[in-house]
Order: C-alpha cells, then sequence, then structure tokens
C-alpha cells in the first residue's frame, strides 16, 4: 500500500516539477513573444513593403515624366532647326531656275544671304538628275563630281527631301546633307544639296540643361552615335547597347546599360529623318531622394519594432508571470488537495483496522475478566497474586488498545466537517495522546498551564485538532531531548478564547518568522511539504481566528491561537 | 433488587465474547441467554420473554437495528441495549430512536453493563412502553 502510495506521489512530482519547471515558461515567454511580435511586426513590415513600393513607382513617374518632357522638348527643337533648313534650301530650289542657279556667281551669292540668315550652313551646290555638280559655293572644291552611285542621290530623287546621316567632312568636322528636288512645270527637276554642320546639334542638347551624370545624344536608326555622348562615344561610334524600341513620341524605359547600371531611357524620333533623340538619367540620381525618404522610412519602421517588441516582451512576461503565480496556487491547492485526501484515506483504514480489533479486544476483555471473576470466587486459589497481576496487566493493555483505536477513529472523524460545541482543554489533552510517546521517548517535558473553566466553543473537532498537531509536531521537531514544551490555556475576553504552544527549542529567525504562513515555504527540505502551517492558517482564519507567532533563534517559539467564543458566519 | 429473577438475553454473533459475558454474568447471580444471530434472538424473545436484551448492531444476517425494531413491535416491554463498535456513534444514536434504551460500546465494562441492566430492569418494571 505504501510503495503503491508513494509511487503514485512520485509520479505527480514529477508532473508537477514538470509544470512548473521554469524551462516552460520560457518556452512560453519565448513563443507568445515571438508570435505577438511577428503578428504586429508583419502588418507594419507590408505596409512598408507596400510604401516603398508605391513610393518608388511615384518617384519614377515623377523622375520619368519631366524626363520625357525634356527629350519631347528637344526633339521638337530638332525638327523645328532641320525644317527651317530643309525649307530654306527648298525655297531657293523653287524660287530660282535651273540657268540661274547653275551659275557659280548667282549660288555663291544666294548662299552668303542664306548663311546670313540661318546658322549652321557649309555649302550648298546644285545638281541634275544625272547626278553631275553643276554648280557650288562652298569651301571645297567639288565641281563636276557625280552623284549617280550615291545613295543619298536616289533617296532624293524618290522623296523629294532628303537629309543624311552625320559624316566627317574633309576637315574632320560633323557634318548632315540636306538634299532638295525640284521639279518645274514642264518637267524639268535639279537637286539643291547643302550641307550643314552639327555644332547646332550640341547647341540643342547643351540647351537640354542636363544635370551632372545624365546623358543626352542623337543617332540614326542603326545605332551610330551622331553627336557626342558623356558616357557612350564620340560622334560616329555605335552605341554600346541597343536602342528600346522607339516612335516619334517621346517615351521613358527603365533598362540596364552595356556597364549594369540601372539607367531611365527616353526617346524619340526625329521627323523626317533617320534620327532619333535619347536622354538618359541613372537610375542612383533618380533615386537619391527615395533613399533620404526611406532613411525616415527605416527609422519609423526600426523604432515601430523596437516599441512594439518592448510592449510585447513587457506584456508577455507580465502574462507569464500571472500565469506561473496562478500554476503555483493552482498546484498548491492540489497539494492541499492531495494532503487531505492522503489524510482521509488514513482515517479509513484507521476507521476499519481500529473496528476490526473491537471485537478480539472485546473477546479479550471478556476472557481476562472471567478469569479474574473465577479467581475471586476461590478464596484458596494457587498463585492467585501472579495470576491477578497478570489479569491486571491483560485487562491494562485491553485499555490502552482501547485508547489507541478510540483516538485512530478520533483521527477518521476529523474528516468530516462537523461544528460542534467543545473544551479546547480536552482537545489538546487527545492530540497530546497522539504525541505523548515520542515526548517520553525523547524525555521532553509537556507542562500543562491550562485554564480549569475554559468556555466550551462551537468549532470543528477534526480541524481545530489538526490545528494542535500540526503545531505541536513544529514544537516536538524544534526542542531538543529533554526539552519542554507549555500549554497555556486561557480565557481572553468575551469574544476569544487563547491556546499558546511554548518551546524552548532552536526557533526561527524573523525572515522564517515572517514567511512560515506562506505555502510551500519549509525548513525541513525534502521532510516537509512546506504546506502544514499554511493549512493550519488557513483553518484558524476559516474558524474565525488568530494565529500568531513570536520566536528568537536558539531561544524558542511560540504559538497563540485566538478562537472566537461564538460561531462566526462563513465557517467551513 | 434481587437479581436472580432477571432474564436477560445476550445477542452477538462473535461466540466466545457472548458467551463469556454470560458466563460472568451468570457468576454474578445474573440469569443469562445467549443468541448468536438476529433469527435467533427474536426466537428466543418470543419463548423466553427477556426483560432485557443486550444486542449487537453489527450481525449477519438480520442486523442488529432490524432485530430491535421487531422486538419493539412485537414486545414493546422488553428493554433493548445495543453495543455498537467504537466510532459508530451514529448507530447507537439511531438506535435509540427506534427506541433503543440505551447504546454501550465494545469493549464493555462489566460494571458499566450491569448498573445499566439495572436500570433498564427499574424501568421494565415501572409502566411498559407502548
Amino acid at each position: 500500500m505504501k510503495s503503491v502510495l508513494s509511487g503514485t506521489m512520485d509520479l505527480k512530482t514529477d508532473l508537477a516539477t514538470e509544470i512548473n519547471s521554469p524551462r516552460r515558461y520560457q518556452l512560453l515567454r519565448r513563443k507568445i513573444v515571438s508570435l505577438m511580435a511577428l503578428v504586429t511586426i508583419l502588418p507594419l513590415l507590408s505596409l512598408a513593403g507596400i510604401n516603398y513600393y508605391e513610393h518608388q513607382n511615384t518617384m519614377a513617374s515623377e523622375i520619368q515624366a519631366p524626363l520625357r518632357a525634356l527629350v519631347g522638348k528637344a526633339k521638337h527643337s530638332f525638327e523645328l532647326f532641320l525644317a527651317e533648313r530643309t525649307s530654306a534650301v527648298s525655297f531657293i530650289a523653287s524660287a530660282y531656275t535651273f540657268d540661274e542657279l547653275s551659275s557659280d556667281t548667282n549660288l555663291q551669292r544666294i548662299f552668303q544671304v542664306m548663311r546670313r540668315e540661318f546658322t549652321g550652313f557649309v555649302d550648298l551646290g546644285l545638281i541634275d538628275t544625272a547626278g553631275n555638280q553643276i554648280s557650288y559655293a562652298g569651301p571645297y572644291d567639288l565641281k563636276d563630281r557625280n552623284y549617280t552611285s550615291q545613295d543619298w542621290f536616289h533617296q532624293v530623287q524618290f522623296k523629294g527631301t532628303y537629309v543624311s546621316d552625320v559624316f566627317l567632312g574633309f576637315r574632320k568636322f560633323p557634318h548632315v546633307v540636306i538634299a532638295v528636288r525640284h521639279t518645274t512645270e514642264s518637267g524639268q527637276s535639279w537637286i539643291l544639296r547643302a550641307t550643314l554642320d552639327t555644332m547646332h546639334f550640341d547647341r540643342i542638347i547643351a540647351a537640354m540643361g542636363l544635370e551632372p551624370g545624365s546623358d543626352a545624344f542623337l543617332l540614326n536608326r542603326g545605332g551610330i552615335l551622331q553627336t557626342e555622348s558623356r558616357r557612350y562615344g564620340k560622334v560616329l561610334g555605335m552605341l554600346p547597347f541597343a536602342l528600346p524600341p522607339t516612335n516619334f513620341e517621346s517615351n521613358v524605359q527603365a533598362l540596364r546599360d552595356d556597364q549594369n547600371r540601372e539607367i531611365f531611357l527616353a526617346s524619340a524620333f526625329i521627323a523626317n529623318t533617320d534620327f532619333a533623340l535619347a536622354a538618359i538619367k541613372p537610375r542612383p540620381t533618380v533615386f537619391s531622394t527615395w533613399y533620404t525618404v526611406r532613411a525616415d522610412l527605416l527609422f519609423i519602421f526600426v523604432s515601430g519594432v523596437i516599441v512594439i517588441f518592448l510592449a510585447v516582451y513587457r506584456l508577455t512576461s507580465a502574462l507569464i508571470n500571472r500565469l506561473q503565480h496562478s500554476d503555483e496556487q493552482r498546484m498548491g491547492a492540489i497539494h492541499q488537495m492531495e494532503h487531505s485526501q492522503k489524510l482521509s484515506s488514513i482515517g479509513r483504514l484507521a476507521a476499519g483496522v481500529a473496528h476490526e480489533i473491537n471485537n478480539p479486544l472485546a473477546i479479550i476483555n471478556e476472557k481476562a475478566g472471567l478469569m479474574r471473576d473465577i479467581m475471586d470466587l476461590r478464596p484458596e486459589f494457587p498463585d492467585k497474586d501472579k495470576f491477578s497481576r497478570q489479569i491486571d496487566s491483560i485487562l491494562r493493555s485491553v485499555d490502552r488498545c482501547r485508547g489507541i483505536t478510540h483516538r485512530m477513529l478520533g483521527f477518521a472523524k476529523r474528516m468530516d466537517v462537523k461544528i460542534e460545541t467543545l473544551d479546547l482543554n480536552s482537545v489538546l489533552e487527545e492530540t497530546l495522546g497522539f504525541l505523548e510517546r515520542e515526548a517520553q521517548y525523547r524525555n521532553v517535558e509537556i507542562r500543562r498551564n491550562l485554564v480549569p473553566d475554559m468556555p466550551s466553543i462551537p468549532t470543528d473537532h477534526g480541524q481545530i485538532q489538526q490545528v494542535f498537531l500540526n503545531i505541536l509536531n513544529n514544537a516536538l521537531a524544534a526542542v531538543p531531548d529533554g526539552g519542554r514544551i507549555t500549554l497555556t490555556t486561557w480565557d481572553v475576553d468575551e469574544n476569544f478564547v487563547g491556546v499558546s504552544i511554548e518551546d524552548n527549542g532552536c526557533g526561527m529567525s524573523e525572515e522564517t518568522a515572517k514567511n512560515m504562513f506562506e505555502p510551500f515555504f519549509t525548513t525541513k527540505k525534502e521532510k516537509g511539504t512546506g504546506l502544514g502551517m499554511s493549512i493550519t492558517y488557513g483553518i484558524v482564519k476559516r474558524l474565525g481566528g488568530e494565529l500568531k507567532v513570536q520566536s528568537k533563534l536558539n531561544e524558542g517559539t511560540t504559538m497563540t491561537i485566538l478562537l472566537p467564543k461564538k460561531s462566526t458566519e462563513g465557517q467551513a | 433488587m434481587n437479581t436472580s429473577a432477571w432474564n436477560i438475553l445476550l445477542v452477538d454473533d462473535e461466540v466466545e465474547f457472548v458467551s463469556t459475558l454470560a458466563e460472568r454474568l451468570e457468576l454474578r447471580g445474573i440469569n443469562a441467554r445467549v443468541a448468536y444471530d438476529g433469527e435467533s434472538a427474536l426466537k428466543a424473545v418470543a419463548e423466553n420473554e427477556p426483560q432485557v436484551m443486550v444486542l449487537d448492531v453489527m450481525m449477519p444476517g438480520i442486523k442488529g437495528l432490524d432485530v430491535l425494531q421487531r422486538v419493539r413491535e412485537e414486545r414493546p416491554e422488553v428493554r433493548v441495549i445495543l453495543l455498537t463498535g467504537q466510532g459508530k456513534t451514529r448507530d447507537g444514536i439511531e438506535g435509540m430512536r427506534y427506541g433503543a434504551f440505551a447504546y454501550m460500546m465494545k469493549p464493555l465494562d462489566l460494571e458499566e453493563l450491569i448498573r445499566t441492566l439495572r436500570e433498564a430492569m427499574s424501568a421494565h418494571e415501572g409502566t411498559p412502553d407502548a
């Protein structure tokens, strides 16, 4: 039975250790903190993410729009410049007759006027339909040349006007050619060809007012640079990456160049030419503003996370502490329940044993009684005294047994809560009966200082007995062999009676005395549950009484119990 | 009071106990018969008409309290002293409600039993219970 009981207890203790282990709370704390942090930080994170994305989009469009406008404006400048020059050449071609134009003197004069009105013209020449240079005004000696083998000649024959790609002339200056075909009503036709230097192209690009790091250039459909690029090479160099699809409307694309830099590229075709205008802004420059914004955002985000984390941690800590506290209280309640269950089962066992013993005890009693009766009836019974002593001894033993079974039954009865009117002196005496043998064995003196006319009070017999037993047990444990325990009862006032149990044992430190009614507080290490005194205190409080302790280390302890004379409300 | 005229019935399933008790009473001049169970107790009551019956509560077969009730119905003039084990005060109190004269606890104090028997006899000689 004992081993089974202790086995169960071990299991329960293990379970309790498991439940109350600090590791479990650490784990729980970690779990809750991370979960709560996740739940709170995740929306913040996604908010920041969305903000980042939106901001990037806005920023991109904010960067792209001016770039697009800039390219659009410059494209118009180019178109206007070329259209003016083309119109001028076209006007001259149609304003004069072939004969007038074929005179070098005339052409020279016209060229001088044209140069005055329009900047950029380098030379002017008349070519007949057979491709022969008829007349020429300009710095080069191009007279009598034939152009039939040249591509531009066929193009102008076919299209009417033609603007060439940039090429380097004899003086190693970049030029473009504008050629216009004119046909009279009579069907005679000629071609007027003018050369422009491209300095004016550079001027238009410079007028775009590009930021440092940005770039703009003209290029033809074959990807050959028509103006110098800050980054991608000189005139007539090849653009190191393919131009994205372009049309006549200025539009912006994000891409990576040959050096793998992220860039925004705005481009548009120039009307009536093979040219495309491109402007480039590197992305890091584009997003320099975003980085400052993002720094702010990052600061808010990080401090937000820190604040959330701290709040979550503190909240969780408070929660876990409370949980731990309530778990401890629950465990305390379970322990107390276990304790009383244990007492109750011991009580039932004791009652059963006492009952079983009663009958044979009654027989022994009667048999011994009969033996004495028989002896008493015969005066001349041999060894009468000797036998009489034996019988007395048997009857005394029966009496002792009767006392033991009586106490055992009394112990069992404690489990039934019942308020009855009791004389505390006799309850004290009865309780002492449990411990008297130990006291005698250890030579502990029990002094009784009991007031004889102690008023009876309504209280629970079993519970008050447990209170006395717990305190007496502690007193007995505290005193050395040969020590002294003094029991005092007195009538305090019209409301209370007092019982004090004083020992001259080891006493307690102030700290121990302060904590002795706390659950689980024990000085007996493995031997005690640390509940005895807290249960005792609980019972006395429930019975409407008070329990006080006075103790001095190495001098002794006095426990004083005050119990009400009248039954109070809410008694257990 | 002349104890020789007393007619006592002792009922208990513990044969050793009840027979020894009867012998001790006889030694003191008290006429005591014994019965070892409820059934024979009821028969003995009908046949021998005892004045007082000492009845153990805990018995196999017919329980002591049932025997008490039957005796109170059939022979209300018979005084019944109940024997209970220690801590079985409740049985004793219940027995008193059924009309037992007294209840005593085992192991018995013979002098106390004789005192109680004497009280029961004087009650018996007075007006019988209805």
